[in-house]
């Protein structure tokens, strides 16, 4: 089968950095992370106090108050990405690309707070009766419902939920449905919603959240913190979007996948570093080509030297002229979000030539000693980039990323 | 059947529906007024919770006006309250 190359032609984005790719940006090129006191949680009932929230969301008259009724938060988040790169691509839909446009986003956890809720309502509050949008809001796949009936897209659309990967995986699929003809167009990327006071206990009894802020490969580094939001990429070929003016943002070059059958919570090293050389092969480049990773960089004990050793093994001498950073130091941790967030993110730098730092680094560890862009961001125009997910249960996705030529 | 019962109806299926409540009369139907079956099970659970009722599965298929509600409510109250001095559910 024929391979095409896949044009990034749109993005949109909302996370605690900002609600489009402006405002994050300019969060990023300041290095100014959006971690603040968790809001909307009673007080005193956490070991942690910080979170990556997007405040004042949604913004007024983005969605209708109907639309508030039957969509949870994370639904809400990819409806307003999505207008955002549908926006940017100015791509037309017309009849015969709507039956030929994808959708393919990722979630972990889906409407967990409207669950909890409908729970709270049930088993505390012992009313009889649940709320009859409990489900539609509930259902992981309505985010990606919500935006092919917003735009009449007929063409194959599914969630995936793979943990902390679920985008990366959903990013991935789309980009070879396009990469091979079985798609004209894809939505593609993801979004999640995770602040609720029982999935915040079930973390806290992880003991993988930070009780400060987030600085991953920093010495000091205490953990994670958890994000939110939802990014969308508007994937399509590239000839088609050269032959319509289109501006291009960036290519998506490979995609690759890996599991570690290993353990349900720890990384291993093997795994993560199969899926960025699969990413490679995928791409047809070589390990020299790359200059930047946007690291799954948790900023948890285990995670951070764990995907140093990674990058190692797949990189060589070539990882001590690699840039990597970790970007949730800004924006947190949005588990089946960040692939969606970090290639967005990755995206951008890659158009805007300026690599997003590792913020609230202090000191370097031995274990992480790679080249992590602490706290300002460098001007670099590396041809490709690598953006990194790795999940619970050991299920590894990685896309290479590349500058527009 | 009394005003304020009809009133009350009303008010709850524009607050429910976002719809201003003139368009809401008695007779108008659901689908007329851009409502789908879900928007009636939102309809129902409002209702439900309003007046602390059951409104059994079969008769939700007949809800289609505030008419048909107020036609029925008595028999659901009244249902209620046999069910409350039986010790049955809520």
């Amino acid at each position: 089968m024929p391979q095409r190359r896949v044009a990034v032609t749109g993005v949109g984005i909302v996370c605690a950095l900002g609600q489009n790719q402006a405002e994050v940006f300019e969060a990023l090129r300041q290095g100014r992370p959006g971690i603040g006191p968790l809001t909307g949680i009673p007080p005193g009932q956490l070991r942690f106090g910080k979170g990556a929230q997007v405040q004042d969301f949604p913004p007024r008259g983005a969605l209708s108050a109907k639309d508030l009724d039957y969509l949870d938060r994370f639904a809400q988040f990819v409806a307003v990405a999505a207008r955002e790169a549908l926006g940017d691509s100015g791509l037309e839909l017309t009849a015969d690309l709507r039956r030929r446009t994808a959708i393919v986003l990722g979630s972990s956890i889906g409407g967990e707070a409207s669950h909890e809720a409908a729970f709270v309502d049930l088993y505390k509050l012992e009313r009889g009766r649940l709320h009859p949008f409990t489900i539609p809001r509930v259902m992981p796949n309505a985010g990606v419902s919500r935006v092919s009936m917003e735009y009449g897209i007929t063409g194959p659309a599914w969630t995936v939920s793979t943990a902390c990967s679920s985008s990366n995986h959903a990013i991935g699929q789309a980009f070879w449905l396009v990469r091979h003809g079985l798609a004209e167009a894809a939505l593609a990327g993801g979004s999640e919603a995770p602040f609720s006071l029982g999935m915040l206990k079930g973390w806290e009894a992880l003991r993988v959240v930070s009780d400060d802020t987030c600085r991953p490969f920093s010495a000091d580094r205490r953990g994670m913190i958890l994000g939110e939001g939802g990014a969308v990429l508007v994937l399509e070929p590239l000839e088609a979007a050269l032959a319509r003016g289109a501006r291009i943002h960036a290519e998506v070059a490979g995609f690759g996948m890996s599991s570690d059958a290993h353990h349900i919570t720890q990384p291993s090293v093997e795994g993560p570093a199969a899926a960025m050389q699969a990413a490679l092969e995928d791409a047809g480049v070589a390990a020299e080509a790359v200059g930047y990773i946007n690291a799954h960089g948790t900023g948890t004990r285990l995670n951070d030297p764990t995907e140093c050793a990674a990058i190692r093994m797949v990189f060589g001498d070539h990882a001590a002229r690699l840039a990597v950073s970790s970007t949730k130091s800004m924006h947190g941790h949005a588990l089946g979000a960040a692939g969606a967030l970090e290639a967005a993110i990755t995206v951008m730098a890659l158009e805007r030539g300026l690599l997003p730092p590792t913020a609230n680094f202090t000191r370097p560890d031995p274990e992480c000693d790679l080249d992590v862009i602490p706290n300002e961001p460098r001007p670099a125009q590396p041809e490709y980039a690598l953006s990194n997910s790795f999940a619970f249960g050991g299920l590894n996705a990685v896309l290479a990323l590349r500058r527009r030529s | 059947m009394a005003q304020e019962l009809t009133d009350k109806i009303i008010r709850i299926v524009a607050e429910t529906q976002r719809i201003p409540p003139e368009q809401v009369t008695l007779d108008a139907t659901f689908r007329e007024l851009g409502l789908d079956s879900l928007d009636a099970m939102n309809i129902v659970f409002a209702i439900e919770s309003e007046f602390n009722i059951n409104v059994p599965d079969e008769e939700v298929k007949n809800i289609t006006t505030v008419r048909s509600i107020a036609e029925r409510l008595g028999d659901w109250l009244a249902q209620n309250r046999g069910d409350e001095a039986a010790g049955g559910p809520d």
